[in-house]
């Protein structure tokens, strides 16, 4: 990968007619600039974050001690519903898509998305959607309570009807992350600067080149399946009720279709940011470019051939949890190349320890622990003690907050001086990073003990032997979220500009197109494509 | 505006539209009146729902006649280059596969009824206690005609109308194809008569699978709550019926778009997409015909 550029237009470009910004509140309301867009996207899924954390702790706050003291159970379940919903709906992937808004075009040097107005009709179809998952919450029976995953019947004969709400929230949700895959993969395919071959892309636009196809492979597949859930409970159909000929496991074939792929939605796009910022601060070209490629592609197809191994204990014919034990185990391997690229980049590199590069090695660190507790489960007779147990809570725990979170946070102090054309505040950004690894781990790790020992997930109390561990995690839930006010107060810091002025490429071994325009980014970059060599 | 249209590598980046905010309050709105009119109506109850979810729909009409409006008058006045034609004719291609995949969803469940569940609950594979136990008098068939819990229908057969209809939506592909060529070729008055020919076909598809519709319901006992065979033969031919009608609602608009010589061999792209959904919607008929009537 190599992107050495001339571009004689970037002084004319600041003197372009196109370059004022539109003010006030219409520039945000009516925008078609992917650097608006992303921004929207950003800040809508930090706020996200804030919301689900804050119902986490209210789920840790509960299981500080045995016994009932905080919420009634039914209030429970809403909250790891809920929590789950809107972290993965509205924080995880969204964060992930205003990343793609701000970097795809700067990295591949585009003027902007292909379909602008489409990009921002994504984006505002968000807001709605999330008030109105969040507006169940006054409905009679509160919010929904049968866990993000929403197994049926929970979700049909026993749910109440919030469900509803729930269902049209989720089909409109779809249709924006559907847009929204759309948008990245026309704008990967058809957008590239002369030069800039396939396999001359950054990682960060190979990774979400696939995940923009895994979404609109598996987002209709969503749609496909709340339908049925809601004509389920409202309209008489069987799907997912034997009495009628339907079978509740096949909404669990169904929703898995989809929720196996999803969980690759929300790491892939961490892969291309660790393997960005890791050659950057380890001063060295990634190892292994083109088995990177091939290993995100492998995992992207091998997505579609392993949902059933959230099913283990559903009484599946012998042959098939022995096929998807199989292909899941396969996985490991693409994802071991991954690792061993990452950690053969750093090795003898002249490395320095930037906020970034601090969370994408921990990254590393303890995704690949989320990895082998995955191995774990996927063992069909031992995944028969896991299965519903915090052991599981505790393995996508360590992918999605230490992995998709960490990574998330490592791009945005990242690219966070091109964003706002400020360095961020380095002792708080230290601080939220030592706070946060620390606090995670205590967190999470010994999540795994009680697992292992059958203390069951989305249960509000527990057996005493399970308290002094509850007692530990809770604190460190704590310690976590209140740590996460230190990156706001890094970000803001930012946005007002209050810092150090910094440079076009203020990381000296950073690669790729968006270093070489000024910091902050202008409101048009690219307007005429460079060329890449 | 000269520049953009001087410079063959310049993009056309519009400026400020009003359209997708007012397309996210119309899909916010028709979301949240959809799913309280749900609620109202497996009540029995009168509510606000109908209301907000009819509110959606027309500022939904609106922001439709707006977003194209602005897209045809850009189109008209040359501001469109071929990269961003290709943009449109990927995104419209990825939009058919995310279609693809939602009627994957239910042809997926109508296999795994059929193949598996079904099946098992009649005592296949080593599941002979289930249907000894819970579902004692019941026999797997399919079509399901009788439930586990007693259920009775009688199934849809596929001589007659639905071979009919088969027939009348695979004319309807030949003639759009037709019209397409007509266009290609610059010949105004074939491309208008084929397109006429196939929005006609295809408006007789629609009524006659009502008709079709009221014979279930009436004449067969054939209802949406018929168990699972009722289950997937509605939802499967109604989520295509309802494409079917899109489909045709966006061939009218490009009849009227041909009548107002909107379109030539270089510059087609909302032709284009029309014919390819239109395509689309035709083999995913083949397909519901061949799963859900014939077998």
């Amino acid at each position: 990968m190599s992107t050495v550029v001339t571009d004689t237009h970037s002084a004319h470009d600041a003197h372009d007619h196109h370059d004022h910004k539109p003010t006030g509140i219409k520039r945000w309301l009516f925008t078609t600039n992917h650097k608006d867009i992303g921004t929207m996207y950003l800040w809508f899924s930090f706020l996200m974050f804030l919301v689900g954390g804050s119902m986490a702790l209210m789920i840790r706050a509960e299981l500080f001690q045995p016994g009932m003291q905080l919420v009634d159970p039914h209030f429970f379940n809403q909250m790891t519903t809920m929590h789950g919903v809107i972290m993965v709906f509205g924080a995880v992937m969204p964060a992930f898509v205003g990343l793609a808004n701000w970097m795809i075009p700067l990295m591949i040097g585009a003027p902007d998305m292909a379909l602008p107005r489409m990009n921002n009709w994504s984006f505002w179809i968000l807001p709605f959607a999330f008030l109105i998952l969040l507006s169940s919450f006054l409905m009679p029976g509160g919010a929904p309570a049968f866990g993000w995953t929403f197994y049926a019947p929970l979700s049909t004969t026993y749910s109440t009807d919030s469900t509803a709400l729930f269902v049209f929230s989720m089909h409109i949700m779809g249709m924006s992350s559907i847009m929204g895959a759309i948008n990245v993969i026309v704008t990967i395919m058809n957008m590239r600067a002369p030069g800039m071959t396939y396999m001359k892309m950054p990682l960060f636009v190979w990774t979400w080149f696939i995940t923009a196809f895994l979404l609109i492979a598996v987002m209709p597949v969503l749609a496909g399946v709340v339908t049925m859930v809601l004509t389920d409970k409202y309209f008489g159909t069987f799907f997912f009720d034997a009495a009628g000929g339907g079978d509740p496991v096949l909404f669990q074939h169904l929703f898995w279709f989809f929720g196996h792929p999803e969980v690759y939605i929300m790491i892939l796009p961490s892969f291309g940011i660790v393997s960005a910022i890791i050659p950057a601060f380890a001063r060295k070209p990634l190892f292994g470019y083109a088995s990177m490629v091939y290993a995100t592609a492998s995992i992207a197809g091998l997505s579609f051939l392993v949902w059933a191994h959230h099913m283990f204990t559903t009484g599946m014919p012998t042959f098939a949890s022995l096929f998807f034990m199989y292909m899941t185990m396969l996985i490991a391997v693409p994802t071991g190349v991954k690792v061993f690229n990452w950690v053969t980049t750093m090795w003898r590199g002249a490395m320095t320890f930037e906020t970034p590069m601090l969370f994408a090695i921990a990254f590393v660190v303890l995704f690949t622990i989320g990895g082998l507790s995955g191995i774990m489960l996927a063992i069909t007779p031992v995944d028969y003690q896991y299965h519903d147990t915090y052991f599981v809570v505790a393995h996508f725990h360590y992918v999605l907050v230490s992995g998709a979170v960490f990574s998330i946070m490592a791009a945005a102090y990242y690219w966070l001086p091109k964003w706002s054309g400020v360095m961020y505040d380095d002792f708080l950004s230290k601080l939220h990073f030592w706070a946060s690894l620390i606090s995670v781990n205590i967190l999470f790790f010994p999540m795994h003990f009680v697992g292992l020992a059958g203390m069951p997930r989305r249960i509000p109390d527990y057996a005493l032997q399970f308290a002094d561990i509850n007692a530990i995690v809770s604190v460190g839930g704590f310690l976590f979220g209140f740590s996460q006010l230190i990156f706001l107060a890094v970000v803001v810091k930012a946005a007002l500009k209050k810092g150090e002025p910094a440079p076009a490429k203020p990381w000296e071994g950073a690669e790729g197109l968006e270093w070489t325009v000024p910091s902050p980014a202008p409101y048009h970059t690219f307007d005429v494509p460079p060329q890449v060599k | 505006m000269s520049t953009e249209q001087n410079n063959p590598q310049k993009y056309y980046v519009p400026d400020q539209s009003i359209w997708p905010l007012v397309g996210s309050v119309a899909l916010g709105l028709i979301a949240f009146g959809a799913a309280h009119y749900t609620i109202e109506f497996s009540r029995q109850e009168a509510g606000f729902g109908h209301w907000v979810l009819l509110a959606g729909l027309v500022v939904l009409l609106i922001m439709l006649v707006g977003w194209f409006g602005d897209q045809i008058r850009e189109s008209r006045a040359g501001l469109y280059n071929a990269q961003l034609g290709r943009s449109y004719r990927q995104g419209m291609l990825w939009f058919i596969f995310s279609e693809v995949m939602f009627f994957m969803a239910f042809f997926g469940a109508l296999f795994y009824a059929r193949m598996i569940a079904v099946p098992w609950l009649g005592g296949a594979s080593n599941n002979e206690m289930t249907n000894q136990i819970l579902w004692p008098n019941f026999e797997a068939a399919w079509p399901l005609l009788s439930t586990p819990s007693g259920i009775e229908t009688q199934a849809m057969g596929w001589f007659g109308l639905p071979l009919i209809n088969t027939i009348i939506l695979v004319i309807s592909s030949v003639t759009l194809h037709f019209a397409h060529v007509g266009l290609e070729e610059g010949k105004r008055k074939k491309l208008i008569n084929w397109l006429i020919a196939t929005i006609v076909l295809g408006l007789i598809f629609l009524g006659l699978q009502m008709y079709e519709y009221v014979y279930a319901y009436r004449d067969l006992g054939l209802t949406l709550q018929s168990g699972i065979y009722g289950n997937t033969f509605f939802l499967l031919t109604g989520f295509h019926g309802l494409h079917v009608t899109l489909g045709a609602i966006l061939l009218i608009v490009m009849l009227f778009r041909c009548w107002a010589g909107h379109f030539s061999k270089n510059d087609q792209f909302a032709f284009q997409a029309s014919a390819w959904y239109w395509h689309f919607v035709d083999v995913v008929w083949i397909c519901l015909f061949v799963f859900v009537y014939i077998l």
